[in-house]
Parts: C-alpha cells; structure tokens; sequence
C-alpha cells in the first residue's frame, strides 16, 4: 500500500538559511501525526509547504496519489486550524463553519444543515448566531475545527491548535480532537512544541530538528528507544552521563563500569549514557541477594515531591562529578524509608541504559 | 506615440466636423474680469448663436503661463481679452494665426499688431492711476499726491502699495511706463526712490486699489477701472491721473495657431472688433479700440485717453525678462516690509 | 558526513491560482497608478530642473552691408564674432526660456542713423531671431536697416546642464528664501510644538473640566484652508485691525504673520502626535516616582518628557514638514518676504520661468525629504519602544493645578476659535471698515475672480470623488502591500513609493504634473485641465497618511485569513468583501473622511492644475485674497469650514453607527 502523503526529498531554504533539509516522509491514510521540535526546528514550515502556502524551494508532495508539489493551497484538498484559530469575526459562528460550503453548489438547507451537524457534534449547538467573540478560547478551538473539517477534507493540518490555551481545557481538548479524529478517520498532521500533547494524541511522531527529521516511530518507539540524544534529550526527563567506551558493551562512567549495549562504538571512543528518571531502580536492601550489575551508591541530596511519585536527585563522587536524577514511587519511598541525607543504592539495567556517539549524536 | 497622436487627431476631427453641423464650440482663454464675461458671450451670441464659448478665465499672468505651457499642444482656439504684452511673446514663440479681422482697418492704428497681416487686434486699454483714500488720508495728513514724483515724498513712507511686475501685468505696465517716461537710469532710479515708500508689492494688480478702498493702504498704485468700481461700491477714494501720463495696457484677442475650429475662430474675431463690440468693451473701460465709440465712464477721471503715453509694446514684451530680473535683483531680496 | 547546504532537486516552481492572477493584476494596477502618479512626473519635473536656454551664438551669421548698400564681405559667424571682441562671456550665454539677446553690441561701430545694413541667418531651422516682434527661423537671410537691427533679438536655444542651479545661488532674492524657509518653520515648530504639548499635557495630565471641548477646538484648524489664518490676521493685525496696537508698530505682512498662521493650523496636527505619545504612557512610572518621593519637577523631566519624546520629535519634523512646503499662508500674510513655496509660484505663475520653477522646488524638496527621513526613523523606534504592556495614567484632582491648566486650555481655544470667528466677521461685514452694516454681499461669488459659487460646487464634487478613489486605491493598495504573498520586490518598491507623497510638498507635485501631462507626447495629457488630473494629485498628494491609516487596520488582522479562505476554496475577494472591508470599516472611513477634509482645503497641488471648469473653492480664497476681496475670500474659506464640519459630524454619526451595529463582533 503506497502511503496518502508522501513527501520525497523537500528543501525549503529562505535566502542562504536552510529551514528544510531533505524531507522524505510517508503518512498513511486515517494517521494522526505529529511533528514535534524546538521552535525554530521547521515543523510549521513543513506544515505549511504541505498545505501549499509556503511553497517547498525543491523536492516533492504526493496526496493520494496525486502530485500537489505545486499547486497553490486552493487546488489541494485540506482543512487548517490555526493557532489563532483565525476566525473571521465578524460572521457568526454558523456562517464561519458556513464559509467553504458557501459557492459550491451546495443547497442553502444543506449547508444548514451540515452546519448544524458540525456544531452537535462539536457539543456547542446552541452557538451559532453568536459571534466568535463571544465564545471562550476552548469553544473557539472547536469552531475552528469544525470550519476545516466542514468539507471533508483529505488532509486535516493543525497548527500548535492548543497552545493558546489554559493547562486544563488543553488536556480536555487533546481528548475530545483524538476521539474526533478517529471517528472522522481524517489523515491528521499537527504540529506542536508540547510534547506531552504529541505523545498522547499522536499515533506517530515525527521529531524535527534544525529543520531535519530526527526519528519517526510511535510514541513508545520515540520515548524508548530514542535514535539521537537529541531525541533522547527533547523527549522527557532523561539523565545524561560523559562515558567512554570500555569495551564490547562496556562503558566506564567516572570510576565505574557499567554493562550497556555499545553498538559499534570502538573501545575507548567518547560517548553518552542516558537513563530516563523512572528506569533508575532502588536496590532493596535486606533482598538477600547479591549486588546487582549496574548498581551503585549514592547520596540523597533532595527530595520534591510531586504527587504521584517522588523526584530524588542523588549525588556520588563515583560518577565523575555527574549526578543523576531518580522518580520513584511514593510506595518505594515509604518503604524503603527514603529522606534526604541518606544513602541509598540503586540500579541502572543494562536494557534501560542508551549510549550515544558524543560527537555524532547519534545511536550506537 | 504617433499612432496615439494620430488616433487623437482623427477623434478631433471627428468632433470638429460633427460640430460645424451642429454648434461649433470654441474655447477660449480670457483675463476678462469674471463679472463681465458672461455680458461677452451674451451680446455676441445675440448675433451668432451657433457658436458656443467655453471660456477658460484667470488673471492675465495665470492665463499667459498656461498658454505657454501649452505651446506644443495647445487648448486654446481663441484668445479674447489678455494684455498685448502676453500676446507678442506668444507672437514670438510661433503661437498665433495671422489674421486680419473684417474692418480691421477702421480701428485704432494703435490697437493692431504691426505684422500684415496682424497677428493679434486690440479690443480696449486699462490705465494706470492712484488709487487714493480719502478717509484715511486725512486720518493721516497726507496730501493728495498729483504726479508720479509726487509719490517720492518721505511723507508716504509705508503708505504706498504697488502690484509686483513679475507676477502682475498692471504691475509690468507701470514700470515699463516710468522707463520709457522717465528714461532707463531714471525709470531705475524713480523706483529706488519710490521703493523706499512702498509698504509691500502684490501678487494681483487689482488688490492695491482694493486694499486702498479698504482702508489698508491708503494710496494704491492700480489701474482706473478697479479703481471706478470700488469707487462705485462706496469706498471713499479719489482717481488720481499722475501729471507725467500713465502707462497703459492693452486687451487684445486672437487665433491661436493650429486651431481646428479656424472658421469659427475667425467669426468670433471679425466680431470682436465690430462696433457692437467696442460698445461692449466700453461699459468698464473708458478707451477703446474703434474711435468714436467710447462715452465717459462713471467715476473715471476725464481725459484719461490724453494722459496715456505712447506705449512701446514691442519694447516691453522684448524687454520683459531683463526688466523683471533687474526690478527682482533690485527690489525682491528685501526680505522685510518697511 | 558532510552536509549540504543546496538543495539538489529542481527548484519548484508554484502554479499561478486564478487569486494569485487578480492579485498580480491588482498590484500592477496600484503600482503603476503610482508610477504614473509619482514617479514620473517627479523625473520629468527633475530633467526640467536641468534644461537650460543657451544662446547658442553660432547658431547664427550676419552680414554686414558697406555705407552704399552693397554686401561686399561674406556673412560672419556670431559665436566668431563674439570670439574676437568677447561681448559675452561663458557665464553670460544661458537665459530664462523667455530671453532676447539684442545684437547691436557685436558690432562696436554701430549706429542707428547709418545707413549700412545687416543681414541675419541661421545655420539651419532650430535657430531663432525676432525683428521686433516678428518670428523669424531658418537659413533665408532678413535684411534690415540699422535703425530696424535695433529690434533684432536672438532667442536662446534648449539645452541640459546646472545652469540653472547656479543662477539661481547667485541670485539673492531667490537663495535668501531659503534661509527665510527655514528659520519661519523652526520658529514655528518650537511655539507650536511647545503650545501643543503643554495642551495635550493639560488634557491628559489634570482632572480639568470641559476636556472633550477642548478636545474639539483644538481639531478645528484642519477643517480650513491654511490661507484662512492669514485673512483672518490681516482683520486683527492689518493697517485697519481690530488689535493693531498689540504689534507695537511692527507689521502682520512678513514673518511675524507667516508664524502666528503657522502655529494656528498645524497645532491640530502637533496636538494629536502629542497627545498619543502622552496617553501611552505607563502609570507605573509615576507610582515609582512617588514612591522615590521625587519633586513633580524632577518626576516631569525624568518620567514625562522621556516618555514622550519620540512624540515630540516626531511633532516637531511634522509641524516643520508643513510650515515649510506650506504656500498659502504666506501667499496671503507673507508681504515682501519670500519663502521657497511662494517662489516657485511666483516663477511659474508670475514669471513664467518654468525651470526656475522646477530649480525651487528641487531646492524645496530636499529639507522636506531630510525631515520626513528623519521622522520615519523616529517613528520606528517610537513602535518597537511601545510593545510592552503598561498602566493607564489616571490623574488625581488638585483644584489650583487643575484651574491653571484650564486657563491655559481656555486661552489657546480662544486663540483658534477667535481665528475662526473674525473670518466670519468679516465675511458678512459689508465693506470694512467703512460700513459696518452686516449683509450678505460678500457670498455673491459670482461676481468675483475665483470661479464663483461653482468652484464651491467643484470642491464638493473633488472632495467626494477623492474619498472615493482615493479610498479604493489606497485600500486595495495597502492590502496588496499587505496580505499577498510572493513578489517580494514588487512589494518593497510600492511600500516605498506609497511612503514617499509625504515628502513631497504639494506645489512640487502640481508643478510636475503640469510638466509630466502638459506634454503632447504623453497619452495622458487627456486629463490635463479636467477634474481627473485634481483627483489623481490630491489622492496622491494625500496618499501616506491614508495608507499607513489602512496598513495599521490590515495589521490588526489575523494574517492567516488569507491561508484559511485558500483552504476552504474560496477567493480572496470574497473574503475580503466579507471580512476585511467590514472589520476595517472604521479605518476606511476614517481615510475617506481625511481625503475629504484635504481636498476641500488643499491649495498646494492644485493650484497649478485646475481650469476654468474646474476652479476650487481653495484655489477661489486664494485668488480672491490675491485681487484683493479679502471678505469674500474669508466667506468661501467659511463655506469650507462649514462643510468640512458638516463631513466630519456625518462622519462620526456614521462611524458610530456602525460601531453600534458591530458591537456583537468587535472585542472593545
């Protein structure tokens, strides 16, 4: 099955500065995508070359088959939301939903209609003759999308469309827009900085950086098995330790060595181990058991607490100066007795630990 | 470009021979003073209604530019009333049609242009005088001046108001009057006499009589015919005829080269000199170009026609330029009024 | 790995939409209304600049007869003669367009009773010679008799080069309008400047009353003609006014005039910067400042003038700006003394030197341009100093402060009002001072030069179809400028182009206007002399302010408006029938109302333009002023006071209404 969009070799350069560099990038039909980045990583540049209004400098788009690269935003098949919204203020909400179905031969009570439908279901039917002014940010967002999707469109693109929103309606509407999307079955690109919103919406995500792709996976893929320390880094917390490689799948950080997969790393060549937070484990104490690999000691320096698990950050002298950075349970904490002061040891698993070419970023 | 002008020439003509058939129209370019114009236009259609006017009317300076301006794509079939002066520089750019109007032998030798045949035919004069108020004289004690020396008194310091000749005709008449009265050195040297009197210059010929009647300026250096009129609107001034002679200018009219409307053109020149015409003229002003034809004008100062010097226009209109860069260099710099 | 800047594949290049067509027409459409509006006339009032008149001598032979009337030597060459005996220097050989060059002294011995004669000839056709008042051209020789060579001129010939500049430094009645220019404005920019700001001080810095009335009054000069201070100081301070002995003996006519008249009609403009720059200003400031116990001094000179500087330099280049290009004030008050403005109308008008004409008004458009540069940059900052957020200033109650202040108030209003009110005076006063009588004598415009009641009716008809086109160019312009994409170049000349009106004073506009549409060559020369050509300048002349007006409003719109309706398939033009022009409906408005208000009252521009058909009610103040009816010039100057007031009135009840209509949709 070829893909719904498929973009092959795009560059978009303003000037002497390259904001897009090689961009090839298939999405499936009924995906929600996600590209996700530092400002300035060229995901809304992207957004907007596939919508045709920032026309890519070379390279190619295909939507379903037929070859868009050219063709102004008028003779593509999309709907777009904005972070504005950009509703036009002074037409009413029915008329701003109203406005593509306008001029195409559709029957007056059709768009009604239709229009009607949208709003029930957006949950906001009682709206439509008040003016977009007139509505709070959440309720707007709503009608925003609801004029985009209004014609069916092929391709829906959402452009940081719940940023300019407060935490609490944001986290609501992540919901609401997934269950629409998935009712809808529309192909879905949206672009956001946020990446608790990409990792919860998104069934891929495309990591952009300085106005290339860094990796595209499913959310898991990108949390987990991370294919750059810029990856590694943008996603969640993530501890990051100097190391040098000791040998085949050894890795000496500060005055300890530490079992980890190495790749093709060469012995004695620079590189970075990371570890998220929540992968460092405490070592139970009166287990019984042997040291386990990968453990050491450590100092409590300070405790946050943070509702639903403890954030700890633990020093040692062992490390080369380098501290790490632990969530753990409120259970382990309770039982292990944790406060600040202690000592405590802990584990980092082979599988848990990631090292990375320090000079290349890159995955060994 | 050639095909526009082409273009253009054919839709003119066009326009002109669909407008023999019905009523021609004329355009012409006067100075006439606007309350008269439309009196013109209606004694001569009275005899040819077929013709229509469209004036285009401002002050003489005004008109004479837009003329100029206009040389290489002329607007203008006919000009009807603009001093003599303005039409020898237009004689000598080329601009007018030579035309000797019917019976332009009866008038006045003076009143028609010495080419053959003439280039331009005058219709009446307008004539230098002091315009003089009264009231505030005697608010003053100055005494009623009675010749242009008169006017060098210190007694008149600041006292006096005179057009600018660079921008005035009536303004141009006088001075090139005192330089053929008085001779060049003391033509030049009456106004550097007169110029420490004079309060300031004015852009209008008309406006020194007017701001006499109005009490600005006590003494106006302006033409008799302004100055009859504000008389007859109540002001409290006398006309007075400087004992020297005065200056004068003349009103002329003719054809202006290239017109598309010649036919019509000339109609309206043989008119403008027949004595119906004159009669016309002479309603506001005592001289006029057929002899025998003016009456005394109410509030004029008798025998105005006598005090009238010989003018010399050729040598005003070839010695315009030097005349208005010397009264300029002279006069203009002075940066404040005394 | 090594990484490549360029990208390899073929450039893409986009397909031209049906909207990107109408938008590239429309651009091409307002661009080149600007070129032709502009641009061109500018270059051609330029290149007149540089023509010069040259008697090109040997253009020209002559012959000279022995006593008995034969001609026994060959003619001579002019520029040979000249050559041999030096009558004419270098410096001496370049005329004004309307010079004559008597040939009598080329020829030491000459005498008019001799009985030789002379035989003149040009070279070939271009070369031209008067005999008296007779044109003669060619290579056919004219003989004449020594009294007749007398009257033998030689005219001079076109031809480019500086001359003209150099005559014109070395002429002091011409040159010395410059520094008289220059010193009018900066007098008047620091009175103004200094009466505005305490003005605009008082009204947002004092709990004074009747704040909104003083308001009103001090907007009042703009809906008169510039001319009309100058009339109504000539009732208060001329020979025969009412306060003459407030003069001590020194006269109206002349600088003391040109300033007060100055003052009155830029005041409203001072004001306005003024009064923005001080109501933005950020009360937490002053909270800081009371806080630090600062004196109300040293909290005046360390809060409120910084706070309001850019406002007061941009105050002073705009008041400056107007007084300098301003030539109808100075026309009616300024007596013997010369400023640039008036000299290139005397020039043109009086003098009929075109070129001179053209060399004042180069001279004059470059402080014009220094000033209006200067303000830009200003202005630049002033914006990216005002992002930030701040607290309005409220002020407290002090009964004493707040008397003095209305006081001040008080006295500036009586100023402009009482400017006002002795034009209207004067106007139905039957003959000053003779007869106090009052009549309706001095409305009967019929009777007088200007172009009578119909120049009223023509400056209604140009004021409306000002506000009409000019508010369709100007906002289809700036929203080409503004929400198109691409043509980046095309955008950036017309953003320049559109910037550029306002330094250019009106008398230079009108003056190439005549020289770009005066010119048979030119297809255009059809609107010359009719109500079009008024039109085109006064849109022009007025173009800045309008279109910054409607940049301003463009701005406040979201910028994706565009990108949405082009998602949904619809025009640009039906979005901006239904949603731009009615969001910006106010600022549109607002630019119609300006154009309005400036075509009745503008002098400038049109003075140069309008004919006999098209006589204005401006112009018609003017030239009435100028023959001396100074009444009824003070009555027209009332008519346009009158309706500039009845255009505005309908103007806010319009803007009102439809504020009213739009309260649902407009965020306040």
């Amino acid at each position: 099955m070829t893909a719904f969009l498929r973009i092959r070799e795009l560059w978009k350069s303003f000037g002497s500065f390259v904001a897009l560099r090689d961009i090839s990038l298939d999405v499936n039909e009924g995906e929600f995508l996600c590209f996700l980045g530092p400002s300035g990583c060229g995901k809304t540049t992207l957004l907007r070359a596939i919508a045709g209004l920032d026309i890519q400098t070379s390279g190619s788009v295909h939507q379903a088959g037929r070859d868009i690269s050219s063709l102004p935003p008028a003779e593509r098949d999309f709907g777009i939301v904005f972070q504005s919204y950009a509703l036009f203020p002074n037409l009413t909400i029915a008329r701003n939903i109203a406005f593509g179905l306008e001029n195409t031969g559709v029957e007056k009570s059709e768009i009604n209609k239709r229009v009607a439908e949208l709003l029930e279901l957006m949950g906001l039917p009682e709206q439509a003759n008040k003016y977009p002014a007139q509505l709070s940010g959440g309720q707007q967002q709503r009608i925003a999308l609801a004029r985009a999707i209004a014609m069916s469109p092929g391709l829906l693109l959402l452009d940081e469309p719940l940023s300019a929103l407060d935490a609490k309606v944001r986290v609501h509407l992540r919901h609401e827009m997934k269950d629409l999307q998935r009712k809808l079955k529309v192909t879905t690109i949206m672009v956001t900085h946020d990446q608790e919103e990409a990792l919860s919406m998104a069934d891929q995500i495309v990591v952009m950086n300085h106005g290339s792709i860094e990796q595209v996976g499913t959310p898991n893929e990108v949390y987990t098995r991370p294919v750059s320390l810029f990856v590694a880094g943008f996603i969640g917390e993530m501890n990051q330790m100097s190391a040098k490689v000791g040998g085949k799948n050894r890795v000496v950080i500060g005055d300890l060595e530490f079992a980890c997969n190495t790749g093709g790393l060469d012995q004695g060549s620079d590189a970075i181990v990371v570890i998220r937070p929540e992968d460092v484990f405490p070592v139970e104490p009166d287990s019984g058991k042997a040291t386990p690999e990968n453990s050491l000691k450590v100092h409590i320096d300070a405790m946050e607490f943070l509702g639903s698990f403890w954030r700890t950050h633990l020093t040692t002298t062992k490390l080369g100066g380098q501290n790490l950075i632990a969530d753990f349970s409120v259970n382990a904490v309770q039982r292990l007795k944790m406060q600040e002061g202690n000592d405590l040891m802990v584990e980092m698993k082979k599988s848990n630990l990631i090292a990375f070419d320090a000079k290349s970023g890159a995955i060994a | 470009m050639t095909n526009w002008k082409n273009l253009l020439s054919v839709s003119v003509l066009a326009a002109g021979i669909s407008g023999t058939a019905m009523a021609t129209e004329l355009t012409v370019y006067t100075a006439v003073e606007a309350e008269d114009l439309a009196r013109y236009a209606e004694t001569f259609n009275k005899d040819h209604p077929d013709i229509t006017i469209n004036w285009v009317r401002d002050s003489t300076g005004v008109v004479t530019a837009k003329l100029l301006a206009e040389k290489n794509n002329p607007q203008a079939d006919v000009i009807w009333g603009l001093a003599a002066t303005s039409l020898l520089l237009f004689k000598a750019e080329g601009m007018l049609e030579p035309y000797a109007p019917k019976g332009v032998e009866l008038l006045d030798k003076k009143f028609v242009d010495k080419s053959n045949p003439p280039q331009w035919v005058g219709m009446d004069a307008y004539v230098a005088a002091i315009c003089f108020n009264t009231v505030e004289a005697a608010k003053l004690n100055l005494p009623a001046p009675t010749s242009w020396k008169d006017l060098l008194d210190p007694v008149y310091s600041g006292y006096l108001i005179m057009p600018n000749p660079a921008s005035s005709g009536t303004g141009f008449l006088d001075v090139s009057s005192w330089l053929q009265l008085f001779g060049e050195e003391g033509g030049w040297k009456f106004m550097d006499a007169l110029h420490n009197n004079i309060a300031r210059y004015t852009h209008s010929g008309s406006a020194p009589c007017k701001l006499a009647a109005a009490g600005e300026i006590p003494i106006g250096i302006s033409f008799a015919f302004r100055g009859a009129k504000s008389k007859a609107a109540g002001a409290p001034i006398d006309i007075i005829v400087p004992s020297e002679g005065v200056g004068w200018e003349m009103e002329a009219s003719a054809i202006v080269a290239g017109t598309d409307n010649l036919e019509a053109a000339k109609t309206l020149l043989d008119w403008s000199i027949t004595k119906t015409a004159n009669e016309m003229y002479n309603t506001g002003y005592a001289v006029v170009a057929y002899p025998g034809v003016a009456k005394a004008v109410e509030f004029f100062p008798p025998n105005l026609s006598d005090a009238m010097i010989d003018n010399d226009f050729e040598f005003a209109a070839n010695n315009r330029t030097a005349i208005l860069e010397e009264w300029s260099r002279r006069y203009d710099g002075k940066s404040d009024p005394k | 790995m090594s990484v490549s800047d360029v990208a390899p594949g073929p450039r893409i290049r986009e397909k031209v939409g049906r909207d990107a067509w109408i938008q590239r027409g429309f651009i091409l459409i307002i661009a080149l209304y600007l070129i032709i509006s502009l641009a061109l006339p500018l270059y051609a009032m330029l290149s007149k600049a540089f023509e010069v008149n040259i008697y090109q001598l040997d253009q020209f032979t002559i012959a000279v007869s022995s006593e008995d009337g034969t001609f026994p030597d060959l003619p001579r060459n002019l520029a040979d003669i000249n050559a041999e005996i030096g009558v004419l220097g270098p410096d001496d050989m370049t005329a004004s367009g309307d010079g004559r060059l008597s040939l009598t002294p080329f020829f030491p011995d000459f005498s008019f009773r001799s009985p030789v004669k002379y035989r003149i000839a040009g070279v070939d056709d271009s070369a031209v010679f008067l005999v008296g008042s007779e044109r003669h051209s060619g290579k056919v020789p004219v003989e004449v008799d020594s009294n007749t060579f007398r009257k033998v001129v030689i005219r001079p010939l076109k031809a480019h080069g500086f001359q003209n500049f150099a005559r014109y430094f070395s002429t002091p009645s011409l040159f010395q309008s410059i520094g008289n220019s220059v010193m009018i404005a900066l007098v008047s920019t620091v009175i103004t400047v200094t009466l505005a700001f305490w003005f605009a001080y008082a009204i947002s810095r004092s709990c004074m009353r009747f704040k909104g009335f003083f308001r009103l009054v001090a907007m009042l000069p703009i809906l008169v003609p510039s001319l009309l201070p100058g009339i109504a100081l000539v009732y208060l301070f001329g020979n025969q006014g009412i306060l003459k002995s407030f003069l001590l003996g020194h006269s109206i006519y002349g600088p003391i005039g040109i300033v007060i008249g100055s003052v009155f009609f830029t005041f409203p403009h001072a004001m306005l910067i003024i009064g923005t720059a001080l109501s933005i200003s950020d009360a937490r400031l002053y909270e800081a400042a009371v806080s630090l116990r600062a004196s109300r001094w040293r909290t005046f000179w360390t809060v409120t003038i910084p706070g309001a500087r850019y406002g007061l330099i941009s105050a002073a280049f705009v008041v400056f700006n107007l007084v300098i290009t301003d030539f109808g004030l100075p026309k009616v008050i300024g007596g013997q003394f010369n400023v640039l403005a008036v000299d290139i109308y005397k020039q043109v008008i009086g003098q009929q030197n075109f070129e001179m004409g053209a060399v004042v008004s180069v001279i004059l458009l470059l402080p014009a341009v220094l000033a209006f540069a200067i303000d830009r940059q200003v202005q630049k900052r002033q914006i990216a100093g005002l992002t930030a957020r701040s607290v309005v200033f409220e002020p407290k109650p002090n009964r004493r402060v707040d008397l003095m202040w209305f006081g001040y108030c008080a006295v500036v209003a009586v100023f402009i009002v009482g400017i006002i009110g002795i034009c209207q005076m004067a106007a139905l006063i039957k003959f000053w001072p003779y007869d106090l009588n009052l009549s309706l004598n001095n409305y009967n415009f019929n009777r007088m030069d200007g172009g009578g009641w119909s120049a009223y009716g023509n400056s209604i008809k140009l004021g409306l179809l000002t506000a009409i086109v000019g508010t369709v160019v100007v906002f289809l312009g700036a929203y080409m400028v503004e929400k198109t994409k691409g043509f980046h170049r095309a955008r950036a000349l017309f953003q320049m182009l559109a910037m550029l009106p306002m330094a250019i004073p009106g008398m230079v506009l009108g003056l190439a206007y005549i020289f770009f549409f005066n010119n048979p060559d030119n297809p255009l020369n059809l609107i010359y002399g009719t109500m079009a050509i008024l039109v085109v300048s006064t849109v022009t002349h007025f173009y800045t302010v309008s279109h910054l007006t409607a940049v301003t409003a463009l701005k406040q719109m979201d910028v994706e408006f565009e990108s949405v309706a082009a998602s949904l398939k619809q025009p640009f033009t039906k979005l901006f029938r239904q949603v731009t022009v009615p969001v910006c409906m106010p600022a549109i408005l607002n630019i119609s109302i300006y154009l309005f208000v400036n075509a009745m009252t503008t002098v400038s521009a049109v003075v140069f333009l309008y004919s006999t058909d098209t006589a204005l009610a401006s112009v018609a103040v003017l030239n009435m002023d100028d023959a001396g009816d100074i009444a009824p010039a003070a009555a027209m100057g009332m008519m346009i006071f009158y309706t500039n007031a009845g255009a505005r009135l309908l103007h806010s009840l319009g803007s009102k209404l439809i504020l009213k209509r739009s309260e649902a949709w407009r965020r306040r």
